[in-house]
């Protein structure tokens, strides 16, 4: 179902346009990654505070305070946005999905310990939680890739489990069971196919919000500390514009805007695909 | 009623138990030694000894979970690490800037939200829907940073139509202050309010009641107003609870960047000077405030629904 309803999504001009703009994020994200592209941000190439200058490729977005390439800071910050988005994504949900699954599939004692965990966790306001966790896991990466696989997983389980309660009584389980499908087969095999669409959804937000996340751990210095983000880059400019540098924090927010923009939409999209009572 | 209120209170119980669990994890054991997490890695091994003595991290953890256990209850969460001042006095004297500063902001947005979104769903499809639809999510993909440096510099310091920053206890120099911190939190809320707003009045719009309503004869207008709104009010409602233990902890970014003595600010503050008391401190008692909200909203909503009965549960 999910992969006809993909298809659909794609032949419009709008969310191809979108994916497009999200590829062309993670190409420049792969190349800072893989192929040094901006890797010398951190030496100078001229004086501090030059204004953008379109004749240099590294002067585009002009320089910062130590003379470094503020375009340069973007690109590796674009790296270290999409790696916590796509990281996020990838270690949350088989995290979401077991919980979500088990607990709605078997319901009993582990549905109330599991649902007891999630409203506990969901209780400390999400963004205290990552701030306590990346403060105590020591600031860094690590701890924001921590802090936020911990606390992404909650509400997609959350969704699933609740999607499952709704299958559970379908006859196409009932089916399975009654010809003697084990409780693994019929989760994996039967199931967990006709929730994916909501698990790919879940999937685009937790991106989106993972990305602004480390936009702001880093802002608040508990983020990525020996690599140029986009939070820095934001954190370095407030005192930059009451003296009429803006570059640094226009190129930060430019670059942020276009991925989220093209995340929202093409969000947008996936949904109405997919998701049948919203075809309105 | 009362029944079903005592109840859900007793629920919560093993919510608020799950909540100091968590906490107290996070702060004690994930990290390693809190006295190093305050301290830096440069310490002194003699400063570390102070710090852990003063902050009783020398005791064995069962005896530190039953201290911060009295620490809820007593509501006294001991003094700041970096300014020495009483955790409870701090927190009591935020509420006030934050509250002046989220409660007006989340009214304002709730109301603007609403109204836009009816407007918007009653064009459904039209034009003016399609190009509202795209411009409210081109306000939800700027980074909220850029709103407040941006309209902080452009608004107050170009332009001098506010003040820059600050903060008054006098009620009318208050609302001069707080006025740009108010409107910027409107504009960054404001996206993903209509939209959500947006879908859950087209939901009720589909329902059957609703063709009934057309079918006799009333004008889309009054169907709308009067039966759309009214039903659609129960997902808003939910909505905006939701956001209620945010009223309290404010907003971290914009109390801290208009120099708002709140909650929202001080965690910052904490933040940036690694209080780790006061960290701790702060992330309970709001944890506190959101489960306590969440009791109330239940029993609120039973007494708006009388669909939802007080037998049950969920």
């Amino acid at each position: 179902m999910w992969t006809v309803a993909l298809k659909r999504v794609f032949h419009k001009k709008i969310p191809l346009a979108c994916a497009f703009v999200i590829l062309f994020f993670v190409l420049v994200a792969f190349a800072a990654q893989f192929f040094g592209f901006g890797a010398a941000w951190d030496t100078p190439i001229g004086a501090q505070y030059l204004p953008p200058d379109f004749s240099h490729f590294s002067a585009w977005l002009g320089t910062d305070i130590l003379g470094r390439s503020v375009m340069y800071k973007a690109i590796q910050g674009t790296r270290v946005a999409l790696s916590v988005g796509i990281i996020t994504a990838v270690l949350s949900a088989p995290i979401g999905i077991f919980f979500g699954c088990v607990s709605g599939y078997f319901g009993g004692w582990i549905d109330e310990l599991i649902v007891w965990f999630i409203t506990t966790l969901s209780s400390i306001p999400n963004i205290l939680l990552l701030i306590a966790i990346s403060y105590t896991m020591g600031r860094g990466m690590t701890a924001v890739y921590i802090a936020l696989t911990a606390t992404s997983w909650i509400s997609l389980a959350r969704i699933l489990r609740g999607e499952v309660l709704k299958h559970k009584q379908k006859e196409y389980l009932i089916a399975a069971e009654s010809i003697g499908v084990g409780h693994a087969k019929r989760i994996f095999k039967h199931l967990l196919p006709n929730i994916t669409h909501q698990i790919i959804l879940s999937m685009t937000f937790m991106i989106e919000i993972a990305i602004r996340s480390e936009v702001l751990l880093s802002y608040l210095g508990l983020g990525v500390q020996n690599l140029p983000s986009w939070g820095k880059m934001i954190d370095d400019a407030k005192g930059e514009l009451s003296t009429g540098v803006w570059w640094q924090l226009t190129g930060a927010t430019v670059a942020m805007f276009f991925l989220m923009f093209a995340i929202n939409v093409l969000g947008d999209y996936l949904r109405d695909a997919l998701d049948p009572k919203a075809n309105i | 009623m009362w029944v079903y209120l005592i109840r859900r209170l007793l629920y919560s119980v093993p919510i608020l138990f799950g909540v100091s669990l968590v906490v107290f994890a996070l702060f004690h054991l994930v990290g390693g030694d809190p006295a190093l997490l305050l301290l830096g890695k440069h310490a002194t091994a003699e400063r570390v000894t102070m710090v852990r003595q003063e902050l009783g991290l020398d005791k064995p953890l069962s005896i530190q979970f039953v201290d911060y256990l009295r620490e809820i209850v007593t509501f006294d969460f001991g003094k700041s690490y970096t300014t020495r001042e009483v955790i409870k006095d701090k927190i009591l004297s935020g509420i006030g800037p934050t509250l002046s500063l989220s409660i007006p902001a989340l009214f304002l947005t709730t109301f603007l939200s609403l109204t836009i979104a009816l407007v918007v769903s009653y064009y459904r499809g039209k034009w003016i829907d399609r190009v509202a639809l795209v411009f409210f999510v081109l306000l939800m993909s700027l980074p909220g940073l850029a709103y407040i440096l941006f309209g902080q510099y452009i608004l107050a310091s170009k332009l001098g139509w506010f003040p820059i920053s600050g903060y008054s206890s006098n009620w009318s120099e208050r609302g001069y202050y707080l006025a740009l911190p108010i409107i910027i939190s409107v504009l960054l809320n404001l996206g993903s309010d209509i939209r959500f707003f947006r879908n859950s009045i087209i939901e009720e719009v589909t329902q059957d009641y609703v063709r009934t309503a057309r079918a006799k004869g009333l004008s889309e207008k009054f169907v709308y107003l009067k039966h759309v709104l009214k039903n659609s009010m129960i997902p808003v409602i939910t909505y905006v609870v939701i956001e209620i233990p945010y009223l309290v902890l404010g907003s971290l970014l914009l109390e801290s960047f208009f120099s708002i003595p709140g909650i929202g600010g001080m965690t910052v503050e904490a933040v940036n000077n690694s209080d780790f008391p006061v960290l701790k401190a702060m992330t309970t008692v709001i944890s506190i405030i959101y489960i306590i909200t969440t009791v109330l909203t239940d029993v609120l909503y039973r007494l708006v629904d009388p669909r939802m009965s007080f037998g049950k549960r969920g």
